[in-house]
């Protein structure tokens, strides 16, 4: 195997994927515990995910773009099937989303909780299966944890969600579910292709090894196309999103937070990892398809976006624009777009998460998520305006935060092989300003009227909940520095790839593309950038 | 008492060579056979009536008997490999050890499931084992079958029994209409069948399924007219038992109408002993007419695929919904049999991809219908999907079972059902059979549905609880309302209001037309906590382990399904 360096004693990834499914089971079975008892083992099972994933990020070579912490076992020897697990750059940062969001999921969403038993059980296995996908590098064990994401979620959805739930919950599993039906055929024949090209080899379908098969020009887009159905429908793009604002607005507040912040990546990362590096060159040759739709998704959602009050869909809708971002950088094939989306997927992630769990606060102490019911909430709750302003800010792109970093890179990234894609685009940005700010003004300026003016600010829990987030927040919008550091390896691993297969080169000032903008956006953002009409 | 007849009729002519008799082949038929005559001797002799107790433990060490005679089998097979005994009639390789160890387990779920029914129903007499024991032996037969007149022996002692099992419950007049049904389909299925063998001796000259392979290999037959009308209408009798669609008519009404043990292992041993003679006379005997069959299969799967699933959707009654669910099954083992078609490792592939597929469908099915069977109540009868509203606060441990072996049939990861469809659908895709691998698992995504509907409905509430209620719950803030101490006991998701748009939602997804207003909310029986007999929670208990624990670890059942392909004696 090219791609396996650095195997340590200890199973690092392994435990990783175990531990919350281990807690899981373990909360699970306490049957007649307290509900402290249940919030001390799950948060304890989560914090210690977040503890070892941290480790594995402080141990993760930076400078190397290929897979660490590999572990490789015979899983199912007759099928082919392994336990094969790995992290680069890029799945890093996604794992340590899911770890750093889900202890914050639980411990603003146990408390309350009626059946916190079910509930923490539920998300201990969803965190589980969404490290599971992001480490695996086996494609039927990617495509098992993928599924069985699916459980939980729907479960989470159906049991905890609001008045359209049940609806919600089973449009969601049996949309995402018919994606994933193209998926598998489609790791299949991959493997089959690769095994009728390497008779002697046996069949497999451990990633490094399929990257070694040729596809004909039909074949390739035939299959890119089958791949890429089940993660566009689950990131979700533009025509497949319409289980999503079902799915987002019905769920509970912390599956929410997870569908958007994680879930959705899973489509995202699946692409960048399966599509473009099994099939480069139909990759490319779609990619005007993809950036169009992408492009597309980043108007409509913009737009839909406005046309909302209900606070919770104007999220949705502006999370679906950010999903357009990743795609429109993924599709950019340079090192600056790529670099972009996965840091744009895990910023995505932490904005959208401290959005849902804001809306969902405020939506506890008014009953609300309508816009013009909601007014001057500034007044009686300052804490929680200013935080809100933060994560808005952020969302929107201001410069400082971490909002700006990645849809800058995306969009320059773009611009530079795909001109007038991410001038299109830009627009999309101005209107995510006028929205937000729109209902940011709407919700928290005016006067005060008689039923906002109870409203309770911001409890020193929810405040200690939070807190990470904000920190995160502004910290990748001030210094990126580490975290490009180690998505650009792996993703120059990924152009070269690309550019190898295509016989294409992306434009050099592309491929130093991070060192340069990494000091325009510790500088604020002065440099010449296409957001220029702003 | 076939070893006797062949014996009687060589000794009465004198002229017949005695065959030799490798007893060991045939060992888990004499256990069971012999078991179950002896149990019926010895209950009609002794003076009281026998023991329910009695009777169900001594079906289980006969079963448990016939299991390990299978695994001795297994073992023989492995170091001398397969081989033919009683003059080529009856073959032992791996492929009929894993349809033996089938059926046998199979044999000993029911029994543990069918006590509690008989003593809940009342039934006396050791007449319900003993006739699943033959129905058992028959499809022990059918897998062994090296012959097509062993086969529709084998294929008489399964259905025969079955027929009289299926009209079991005397009280019911569904049961005995079921059984009518059956008797009367069965029948005609079973006389098409002998029309096929009769067209197949006429054109190849012989019955044996080896010889027939060979005729057809060295011969080839200019006008084929008489044997592709034989192989049609053999397909036709099979099709008939493994219920493929056009051939399915029967299912809905007699597993409905059938106690519902016997519906569990109706639905596991029929089709398992359905699909294993057919697969292995197409695949042994008519593999060199592929090119024939393989697109009838081909049809016959995508059909099966899509009636079983889309029907499905629109049953109220849950046997009827898993009689179709089964359906659906069956074109997924279709597909392992049209892979199968293939030459070399692919065909291997697919025959120990249906292997497996009937493996895993056996606990799912035999496990969901224990459950079914526990819930169904004195007279068997309380079958309404709309029973289960609730099952998960008024029994959450048979719930939560019932949830995972459904998820399993949906084909959820981690569980036997997943791997089942994934080896399924990758011998199909295997074999070049894409679009075919397509609409399968577009079908399971429409049976996840209905999965998913029985799962919904365990788990929602029959409480009523108004909607501000239900949101003030909801909202109980971390400071502590007071809401929480008056309240806090209804479930969260509860309101029935809610229940009401659910139902709706539920049925206007599934009628598309309809508005929701017009939809008839079932009303809300109170269901009463059943008992669960502890033998029911060993069945259960097993057919849990065995779908979760080989979904975690399944290179065990995949080897040995593996195994049995590659010792599969064409």
């Amino acid at each position: 195997m090219v791609t396996m360096s650095h195997t340590p004693a200890f199973p690092y990834l392994t435990v990783l994927v175990l531990l919350p499914a281990g807690g899981a089971l373990v909360v699970a079975a306490m049957m007649k515990a307290p509900k402290w008892a249940l919030s001390a083992v799950a948060m304890v099972t989560s914090l210690a995910t977040l503890a070892l994933s941290v480790v594995v990020l402080v141990l993760l070579h930076s400078r190397n773009g290929r897979f660490q912490f590999v572990s490789n076992h015979v899983w199912v020897a007759s099928l082919g099937v392994h336990w094969y697990v790995g992290v680069d750059g890029i799945s890093i940062f996604l794992v340590l989303l899911a770890t750093v969001l889900f202890p914050i999921v639980l411990a603003s969403g146990i408390g309350r909780r009626l059946d916190a038993r079910a509930f923490a059980a539920w998300m201990l296995l969803l965190e589980a299966a969404c490290i599971g996908s992001f480490v695996s590098l086996d494609l039927i064990l990617f495509f098992l944890f993928f599924e069985l994401t699916l459980v939980p979620a729907y479960f989470i959805i159906a049991g905890w969600g609001y008045a359209r739930r049940a609806y919600a919950a089973l449009k969601f599993f049996i949309y995402t579910f018919l994606g994933s039906v193209f998926l598998l055929v489609g790791i299949l024949a991959v493997a089959f292709i690769h095994q009728h090209q390497h008779p002697g080899s046996g069949l497999t379908f451990a990633l490094p090894a399929l990257e070694h098969t040729h596809f004909s020009s039909v074949d390739g887009i035939l299959l890119f196309l089958a791949f890429t159905a089940a993660f566009a429908v689950k990131a979700p793009l533009f025509p497949f999103h319409t289980w999503s604002p079902d799915a987002y607005t019905e769920a509970p507040t912390g599956g929410s937070m997870i569908l958007a912040a994680v879930l959705a990546k899973l489509g995202t990362y699946g692409i960048l990892r399966f599509d473009l590096n099994l099939f480069p060159e139909a990759s490319k040759t779609m990619a005007p398809w993809i950036l169009t739709i992408a492009v597309i998704g980043i108007l409509y959602g913009a737009i839909v976006a406005c046309a909302q009050r209900d606070l919770k869909r104007i999220v949705t809708y502006s999370s679906m624009a950010q999903i357009g971002f990743i795609a429109l950088g993924t599709f950019a094939f340079t090192t600056q777009g790529l670099t972009g989306g996965v840091l744009l997927m895990v910023n995505h992630g932490l904005i959208v998460a401290a959005l849902f769990l804001l809306i969902g606060w405020i939506h506890e102490r008014r009953k609300t998520w309508q816009v013009t019911e909601l007014r001057g909430l500034q007044a009686p709750a300052p804490v929680l305006a200013a935080v809100f302003t933060v994560v808005t800010m952020a969302s929107i792109g201001l410069p400082g935060l971490n909002g700006f970093v990645s849809e800058f890179l995306v969009l320059s990234g773009t611009f530079l092989t795909h001109r007038w894609w991410a001038v299109v685009a830009t627009g999309g940005v101005v209107i995510a300003a006028i929205y937000l700010l729109w209902a940011y003004q709407q919700v928290f300026h005016g006067k005060t009227d008689r039923a906002n003016e109870k409203t309770r600010d911001l409890s020193w829990a929810e405040r200690a909940a939070i807190a990470p987030l904000i920190v995160l927040i502004v910290f990748l919008g001030v210094y990126p520095k580490p975290v490009l550091d180690r998505i650009t390896p792996a993703v120059n691993r990924l152009v070269d790839r690309v550019e190898l297969v295509t016989h294409t080169k992306q434009p050099l000032v592309a491929r130093s593309g991070p060192a340069v903008v990494k000091d325009t956006a510790a500088d604020g953002g002065t440099g010449p950038s296409p957001r220029g009409s702003r | 008492m076939r070893v006797a007849l062949l014996i009687a009729s060589a000794s009465l002519h004198g002229g017949i060579a005695m065959p030799h008799i490798a007893y060991l082949a045939i060992l888990p038929e004499i256990v069971m056979l012999g078991g179950a005559i002896l149990l019926l001797a010895v209950a009609s002799l002794v003076r009281s009536a026998l023991n329910v107790t009695v009777i169900t433990v001594s079906t289980l060490v006969i079963s448990l008997a016939s299991l390990a005679a299978a695994l001795w089998q297994f073992f023989d097979v492995q170091s001398h490999g397969a081989y033919t005994t009683l003059d080529h009639a009856v073959v032992l390789d791996g492929f009929s050890v894993l349809v033996t160890v089938l059926v046998a387990s199979a044999m000993a779920l029911t029994a543990l499931v069918g006590d509690g029914y008989q003593r809940r129903e009342g039934l006396a007499g050791p007449e319900f084992n003993v006739l699943a024991m033959v129905s058992a032996t028959g499809a022990m037969l059918m897998g062994e079958a090296n012959d097509l007149v062993i086969v529709f022996l084998g294929l008489e002692i399964l259905s025969i029994a079955l027929y009289v099992l299926a009209a079991f419950n005397r009280r019911r007049a569904e049961s005995g209409e079921a059984a009518l049904k059956y008797f009367l389909l069965g029948g005609f299925s079973s006389a098409i069948f002998v029309y096929g063998i009769a067209l197949t001796y006429g054109a190849t000259g012989t019955t044996n399924l080896t010889q027939i392979a060979d005729f057809l290999a060295k011969n080839v037959v200019v006008s084929d007219g008489l044997l592709l009308a034989g192989l049609t209408l053999l397909l036709v009798g099979f099709a008939f038992k493994v219920a493929a669609v056009p051939f399915h008519m029967w299912t809905p009404d007699v597993y409905q109408g059938s106690p519902t043990p016997i519906t569990g292992f109706m639905s596991a041993v029929a089709k398992a002993a359905g699909f294993a003679a057919l697969i292995r006379v197409f695949v042994s005997s008519f593999g060199v007419l592929r090119v024939d069959w393989q697109p009838i299969i081909y049809a016959l799967a995508v059909v099966t695929l899509l009636v079983g699933a889309v029907l499905a959707l629109i049953q109220t009654d849950i046997k009827r919904m898993l009689a179709y669910s089964s359906i659906n099954h069956a074109g997924f083992v279709l597909l392992g049999l049209e892979a199968a078609g293939a030459l070399g490792k692919v065909g291997a592939r697919g025959v120990s991809s249906a292997l497996y597929y009937l493996f895993a469908y056996t606990f799912m099915a035999i496990g969901s219908f224990a459950i079914v069977s526990v819930l169904g109540g004195r007279g068997d009868a309380a079958h309404e999907i709309s029973n289960y509203k609730g099952l998960g606060k008024r029994q959450p441990f048979l719930a939560l079972a019932f949830a995972v072996l459904l998820l399993s049939q949906a084909g959820a990861p981690f569980t036997t059902g997943f791997w089942a469809k994934l080896q399924v659908v990758a011998a199909a895709v295997d074999a070049n059979s894409v679009p075919l691998a397509v609409i399968a698992m577009v079908s399971a995504a429409v049976a996840a549905f209905f999965y998913l509907r029985v799962v919904l409905l365990m788990y929602s509430p029959k409480k009523f609880v108004s909607d501000q209620e239900g949101d003030r719950l909801e909202n109980l803030d971390a400071s502590g309302d007071a809401v929480a101490s008056t309240s806090a006991r209804e479930p969260l998701w509860s309101g029935s209001g809610r229940q009401t748009a659910l139902v709706n939602e539920l049925n206007a997804t599934l009628l598309l037309e309809s508005s929701p207003e017009t939809i008839e909310v079932p009303d809300e029986r109170e269901g009463d906590v059943v008992n669960v007999p502890v033998l029911a929670v060993v069945a259960i208990g097993i057919c849990i382990a065995v779908t979760v624990g080989f979904g975690v670890f399944p290179a065990p059942l995949a080897d040995f399904a593996h195994k049995a392909s590659l010792l599969f004696m064409p």
